[in-house]
């Protein structure tokens, strides 16, 4: 076989080329230069650590279901109606929502797409290369960062979600800045280093838990604002 | 051989409580439960993981830096630990119940006057509940950041996810179950979200409900699906879960 009946694909970047042949001549032996982990044996190492955390977790349970009481009202009567009628706390992010969007956005649309969103993450090799999101550090790059925020904001703008649009300017405040001062080490050179997914997911959890906070604390009759003393 | 030198060694230096232990490790009992002795060789430690049903699904040994508090956080452990705690209390609180009007929400003013500890017991209940919620949701963040959904575990986390809308499941069918005030009105803004699904919300919702506003039959219906078919459904998606962590190369690497 002359070389230049093929070519083979030189590259050792694993994430760039995850399934990889090696042609091994018959008369070499073959060595992996592995990095050798440190193993410990899962019993007691393990196994002592999962029963420590278990019996804090019962501790902390025991003592929170002491102190505080779940909540009981009156009897459920379909004639009283209570105002505001709230949901369960983990679904008042979607039920603000739906004080900003139509129905079939804010009940079916948005949830149903963050289930597709999150099961498809890793068949989209999202995340995979880890490339920091200002790799490109130049002009273009923020404008084109900056368009997209803005052309991103302006559904939420024509509908009045003002949290939506103030947490937004938040995150991608923060990815700026991660453009003007970069570091490498510490929680900031822990912020500059992510990729765009991971700040894509930021900026999810962030909106999640200021409309669910907004939802529990500051949503009184009419779902009107008011403060959490109020 | 090493076991025996060190059980010789042990025996000699140790006092009766020691000879009692000994004793008791190498009956033919003991030895038909375990098939091994207390932890002081590696042979036992390995025996211990992998002659269990249930430490098996570790492996005998794993990456110390993976023991690390802040490459896990502990939180898929302390999820799975409240689902435990969920099925205690759960099963405890079955006895109490009846699925009906208005005699579960008599029961839950029972739990609070005439049961022993039936107060401690709901709340136990009720808290564990949300902190799973925030428990599976942290778990998926700490999976995310640390990047082991990648390739072989893309099936994982699509497990996870499914186990994480279980947990939002069980969680919002119990919340009726008190039925007082704030469950039948939370269900209420809950199950209206399913109405507005195109062309099927109408039919979905009277499926949920099983007529056309939330009553008894609502009311049995999420009893069912909480204490049955959603509980079923969570352990067969944790099994394949926890398989699939070790097949896939167990915890991933810390970055």
């Amino acid at each position: 076989m002359r070389q230049q009946d093929f070519e083979l694909e030189k590259n050792n970047d694993p994430t760039a080329v995850p399934k990889r042949v090696a042609l091994v001549r018959r008369d070499v032996s073959l060595r992996v230069d592995a990095e050798s982990e440190e193993m410990v044996m899962s019993a007691p190492h393990l196994v002592l650590r999962e029963v420590i955390a278990f019996e804090l977790l019962v501790a902390f349970l025991a003592a929170y279901s002491l102190v505080f009481d779940a909540p009981l009202e009156q009897l459920a009567s379909p004639l009283k109606t209570p105002n505001p009628a709230k949901a369960p706390w983990y679904f008042l992010g979607l039920q603000e929502l739906l004080h900003y969007f139509p129905p079939l956005v804010a009940g079916v649309v948005v949830p149903t797409l963050i289930v597709i969103a999150l099961i498809v993450i890793p068949y989209f090799h999202i995340n995979v290369r880890r490339e920091q999101l200002w790799s490109r550090r130049d002009r273009p790059a923020l404008l084109a960062f900056g368009l997209a925020v803005a052309g991103l904001l302006v559904l939420p703008a024509a509908f009045g979600a003002w949290s939506i649009v103030a947490t937004s300017f938040l995150v991608s405040a923060l990815m700026i800045a991660c453009f003007v001062h970069p570091r490498e080490e510490g929680w900031w050179g822990w912020f500059c280093q992510l990729s765009l997914p991971s700040w894509i997911m930021i900026w999810f959890v962030a909106c999640a838990t200021v409309l669910t906070l907004t939802g529990v604390y500051f949503r009184g009759p009419g779902w009107e604002f008011v403060w959490p003393w109020q | 051989m090493e076991h025996a030198t060190q059980m010789e060694k042990a025996r000699k230096e140790g006092g009766a409580a020691r000879r009692m232990l000994d004793g008791l490790t190498s009956s033919a009992v003991w030895r038909s439960v375990f098939r091994h002795g207390l932890i002081q060789t590696n042979t036992d430690r390995a025996l211990t993981i992998y002659s269990n049903v249930f430490l098996h699904v570790h492996p005998v040994k794993v990456r110390k830096s993976s023991l690390r508090l802040r490459a896990t956080f502990c939180l898929g452990g302390l999820s799975l630990a409240l689902f435990l705690v969920l099925t205690v209390t759960g099963i405890l609180l079955m006895l109490y119940y009846h699925p009906s009007t208005p005699r579960a929400y008599e029961d839950m003013k029972d739990l609070e006057f005439v049961v022993s500890s039936g107060v401690f017991l709901r709340n136990l209940h009720r808290w564990s509940a949300h902190l799973m919620v925030i428990a599976v949701f942290l778990h998926m963040l700490r999976v995310f950041f640390t990047g082991a959904y990648r390739p072989p575990r893309e099936y994982n986390w699509v497990v996870g996810v499914l186990l994480l809308v279980l947990t939002l499941l069980l969680s919002f069918t119990g919340y009726l179950l008190p039925w007082d005030q704030l469950a039948y009105w939370a269900i209420t803004v809950g199950t209206n979200m399913a109405g507005y699904v195109p062309i099927l919300g109408d039919r979905i919702r009277f499926l949920l409900l099983g007529g056309h506003s939330i009553g008894e039959n609502t009311l049995i219906r999420f009893y069912v699906l909480h204490c049955v078919v959603l509980p079923l459904a969570i352990v067969v998606l944790m099994a394949v879960h926890f398989w699939r962590v070790r097949k896939d190369g167990g915890l991933a690497k810390p970055l």
